[in-house]
This record gives C-alpha cells, structure tokens and sequence, in this order.
C-alpha cells in the first residue's frame, strides 16, 4: 500500500491507516455510514502484509466491542473499534473506564444526524460528547478530526502514537461525508513507533509484582491524585499536541474557523471571497482536544472577527468564544440534519459581517 | 446452637497476597478465592494468569491475587477477557463474576463469549441476590424471597421465574465445560448428630481446576458456585448454609452439566 496513489473511501483509508500502523486487533460491530471500517479490516484479516494484524471479530453489541478492546488494549496491543453516533453514545461507558485505567486505545465516530436515530447524513454534533468526556467522571479523549481522505488514513498513525505516548483513549471524529468520499491517497512509508507497554501492560506477572487496571478506589484522597496525576498529562497534551492548519489567515480580517467536512466547504468560500478582494481565512483545527485555543486567542488579539462553521447547532463555537475571550465578534452558521451548507452561504454571512462591521 | 470445630492447615500459596479480604462472614469468596490460588499454583500458571475483576464482591479481588488484574465494569468482564485472551494466546484469563454481573447486565457478554468458544474460564457465585449493593433481587433469586427490591417476596408472574444460567449456558455449543458446584458446608446427620461436611466444597475444588484445564484445551469453560450471603438474606450464617440445601439446589441442582473434554472422568 505505500508509496502507491490509491483511490479510496474515507472509511476505507481509514482501515489501511490503521493496518499501516501497526493495528493488532480489530473489534467491530456495524453501523451506517462507518461499516466500511470493519468490512475492510475483515477483507484484510490474514493478509501476509500485515503481519501485526492479529485478530478480528465482529462483537455482539457496540459495548463488547469496546470492552473487548480495552481487553487486548489492556495487554498492550494496539487495539480499535470503530462507529457512527448512535453506537459512539454506547461506546461512552468503555471510554471512561479506559481513560481512568490509562488503557492507550484509537476509536472512530463516523458521526451522522442525531440525536436518537438521526439520519445517515453527515453532522458533527458528537462534538460535545466527543471534546468533553462524554462519559461519567472526569477525563478527556484526544479528539483528531479529518478533513480529506488523505487525512483519514494518516490520522490512525498519530492516534495510537498519542493514546501510547499519553495512556489515553483517542477518537478520530469524522463525519458521513469524509467516511463516503472517494479520493486519491497516498501512504506514506512507515514504521511502526512500539512504545514501552512492560511497566503497565497485563501480560503475567513474572518475575515482577502485579499489574492492576483498575478504575475503583474506594480512598478518595488517592482517587484526588489519581485522578490530578491524569490532569497533568492532559495538560501536557495541551501544551504539546495541538494541530491546526491556517489558510490566508496572514492578512484576514475575518477568520473561519471548522474542522472536518465543514472546513472543506469553508475553503471553497475563502476563495471566492478572497477572489473578490475579501480577506477572509480559515483556522482548521486538526486536534478538538486538545483545542488550540492560544492560537485562536493570538488572532483575536490582532483584532480579527470569527464565524464559525459547523454541521450541527453550535457545539465547537462556544470553545471559540472561550478561547477568544469577550468583545471579541463570533458568529456562527449552523448546518444540520444530515446535510452541509453551501459556499454561498458562508459567503453571504461573511458580507453581513462586513456590513456590521463598518 | 451447633457447634462448628473443625481444623484446616492452610499452606502459604503464591498466588495469593496475604492481604486480609473484605468479605463478609459466613461469605464463600473467601472460600472461591482459596479454591482458585491452590489450582493456580498446583497447575504452575500463576505467572502466566491474568484475572478480569467483575463489579459485585469479588471487585476487591485485586488486592487477594498474586495475578495481574484488568477490573471491568459492570458485566462486561468476559468480553474484556476476550479481548486480553485473543491477543494473548498463552496467558490464562479468567473472572469471578456474581449473579447480578454475570446473568442480568451482562448475559450478552456472558453467552457470546460461551458462544464463540472463547478459551477463558468464567466463575459465577450465584447467591441469589445483589450482595455488594446491598440485597437487591437477582436473576437468581428464589420465587417468594424477600429482597429490598421485592420486599414482599419475588413474585414471577411480574419478574419472570428463576434464571437458571448453568442449565441456559449449557446449552450453547460453545461451552465446552459447564458445572453447577456448591462452595457451601452441609450439615448432615451422623452417628454423633449433627455434623457438617465439606464434600461440595472438594468437588468445587476438582471444578475450579477443571475449568483451568478446560481452557488451556482450548474451551470456554463455566462454573457456577452456589453460595450464601447471610448479611442480605438476613440470616445466622448457619441457617443461610441450611438454606442453601433446603431450597436454592431445589432450583439449581448441583452437577455437571457439559464436559466436552471429559475431564470429570481423569
């Protein structure tokens, strides 16, 4: 696979990201529009190429999926499930437990319309459950949003890197559209980085005392440090891992800020406005957690106005307003629904706030 | 009041930490966790076992085994035994799971772990009740037994009759070795009156080994244990043993009820 230009799916790429990375195992229970994950990584099971590639089963419910990865994650493998929002609500219970016994794990939320059934279009309204917890308890996911197809198979690669390096869970939340789009991918050249699992990984205990993986304790001065000793990792993270790509941003007077599919759309405006003489720029952020809030804080502190994109009904813009801090101006154009806003729409609400800004 | 004078020389086994357990008098985890360390060490794995910790009693199991130890949440133990046992082929995984964990919020990850032949051992105390949230009805709980949540006696018709998981498990082609044990002592009549024996608890013993045995040949294998929890049942813990043969092997008889590499008969 590497090196060549394949064309592919985005839940496609998103397979052979994982298998060019090392993946051990494979747990998977299907949902639309994520099941080409799982249907890939089958199709791929006992391929010669792969021969880190060790196991795969289709589960009985999105929560034995996740159990079973925190199972072979807990043993030191690189380990991954994948599904879309209804599952991923089911996938929260797992993600808790993995974050407070510091299992390092990657999981992808094809994210779709909600809440409840939704839709089978693409939304990004998993933003909340995906940047803030989402499950009981204090604790964070590293959250990789893709923008391309491109992206989908490379982020795999970075989120086991992170999930090893932190002893965390990492998602990569897509959405319907970059799972379904069909692009041209290039892998690179990889080795896979193999982290130390020997001081954690519950592998037998010989010749060294027990590991314990364990989520319960009952003494609530040791569960404060525990649970600080994860804080200060998180803000590590923060101060280390944050991704983000700017486009035009150097002279922009107002700047878009979406991630994933929203981004996309947002470019195509960015042009046509800067092809009429609007300086206008995106801020994509590539990690939602952690969130680039100090390189968002920079450009308000230049006096730069904010409309935020987003398929659903404002979830990231309110961490934009936190980043930005007050008097600064952020707008927002909400799409949802299972369906995504037009250029010309981003266009037309970037000339109002042009208007009020004059 | 019967007088219970009997005498155990208990030897130092690796497998276990020395840590005092939490469990309640009269309680057989104790009992289980004995069982399980002297086939651990007796069958040289200790160094190679890895013990998935179920939510209910036996959730403190780490600090009383000399294994390591993934603690899962509520019911999802035998997948996350799965999931260590498939990317870890040579290691033994088993859990103790109770009643509640093992047979209400978890029976999915129960059966398809039986159902895919997945080569891990499964311990069910079954006490009939909820013991570690304080007596709640079970599954397991006997028609008309009072419970703080059927505090007029299990009625049926509104919460369905008895589960008998060894019978259901049993039944899954997978299960390679199914068992029905008792870790409780039984007060029987002798020639001096009235004496208790440790019979059940032996052939508990001979299952716990056999269900290590049943997955190093590569099966699922499952033991139920009967048990007491005289704190919930609210009874001296000489009548809940009583109760144990009176009433709850009238529902769930003990016996083997699969054993597909015939390791009853060695």
């Amino acid at each position: 696979m590497s090196g060549n230009r394949v064309y592919l799916k985005g839940n496609e790429a998103l397979a052979y990201g994982a298998l060019e990375a090392g993946l051990n195992a494979y747990f998977a229970y299907p949902i639309t529009p994520s099941s080409e994950i799982p249907e890939t990584l089958a199709k791929e099971f006992g391929n010669k190429k792969y021969p880190e590639y060790k196991f795969f089963l289709q589960a009985a419910s999105e929560l034995e999926a996740i159990n079973m990865v925190i199972g072979a994650a807990g043993g030191g493998a690189r380990a991954m499930t994948a599904t879309s929002s209804p599952g991923f609500s089911l996938k929260q219970e797992g993600l808790s437990y993995a974050a407070c016994m510091e299992i390092p794990l990657l999981i992808a939320d094809i994210c779709r319309a909600g809440p409840g059934l939704g839709n089978l279009g693409p939304e990004q309204s998993d933003y909340f459950q995906a940047t803030k917890g989402g499950g009981h308890g204090n604790y964070r996911l590293i959250v990789l949003a893709p923008a391309t197809v491109q992206e989908m198979a490379l982020l795999p690669r970075l989120g086991f890197d992170l999930a090893f390096k932190y002893r965390n869970p990492t998602l990569i939340l897509g959405d319907a559209f970059t799972g379904q789009l069909k692009e041209d991918v290039v892998f690179p050249e990889l080795t896979t980085e193999h982290y130390d699992v020997s001081d954690w990984a519950t592998t037998g205990a010989k010749g060294r005392a027990p590991h314990v993986l364990n989520s319960l304790e009952l003494d609530y001065q040791k569960h404060f440090k525990h649970i600080g000793k994860i804080y200060e990792k998180y803000e590590r993270a923060q101060a280390n891992e944050v991704r983000f790509e700017e486009y035009r941003t150097e002279d922009a007077e107002t700047v878009i800020v979406a991630f994933g599919i929203a981004s996309r759309i947002a470019k195509g405006a960015v042009n046509r406005l800067r092809s009429k003489g609007v300086k206008v720029g995106l801020f994509r952020p590539i990690t939602l957690w952690p969130f680039p809030q100090s390189q968002l804080r920079t450009l308000a502190s230049q006096g730069r106005r904010f409309l935020v994109v987003e398929l659903n009904t404002g979830q990231m813009v309110e961490d934009v307003k936190l980043a930005v801090g007050t008097g600064v101006t952020v707008d927002f154009v909400g799409k949802w629904g299972g369906t995504v806003p037009t250029e010309a729409e981003i266009e037309s609400k970037i000339r109002r706030l042009e208007v009020v800004a004059v | 009041m019967t007088q219970v004078a009997y005498t155990v020389k208990l030897g130092k086994l690796n497998s276990l930490t020395n840590t005092p357990t939490h469990y309640c008098a009269g309680c057989e985890h104790g009992t289980l966790t004995r069982l399980i360390a002297a086939a651990v060490d007796g069958l040289g794995i200790r160094e190679k076992t890895v013990m998935i910790d179920s939510v209910g009693c036996s959730v403190l199991a780490f600090n009383y085994f000399n294994f390591d130890h993934i603690v899962a949440a509520h019911g999802r133990a035998p997948a996350v035994a799965a999931g260590l046992k498939r990317v870890h082929p040579e290691l033994t995984v088993f859990s103790v799971q109770g009643d509640g964990d093992a047979a209400s919020i978890g029976l999915l990850e129960l059966i398809y772990a039986a159902k895919r032949s997945t080569p891990i051992t499964i311990f069910l105390v079954n006490n009939a009740i909820y013991g570690m949230t304080g007596g709640q009805m079970a599954p397991t709980t006997l028609e008309g037994q009072v419970t703080t949540t059927t505090p007029f006696g299990r009625n049926v018709h509104m919460t369905g009759t008895e589960l008998d998981v060894s019978k259901l498990v049993s039944t899954i082609d997978g299960a390679a070795y199914v068992k029905r044990a008792s870790l409780a002592i039984q007060e029987i009549s002798s020639q001096r009156g009235k004496v208790y024996t440790i019979k059940n608890i032996l052939d508990a013993k001979k299952s716990v080994e056999n269900a290590f045995k049943a997955q190093a040949l590569g099966g699922f294998a499952f033991v139920e244990l009967l048990s007491t929890c005289s704190i919930n049942w609210k009874m001296p813990v000489l009548d809940a043993k009583r109760f144990v043969y009176d009433k709850i092997v009238k529902k769930y008889p003990l016996g083997l009820y699969k054993d597909t590499f015939g390791l009853e008969k060695q």
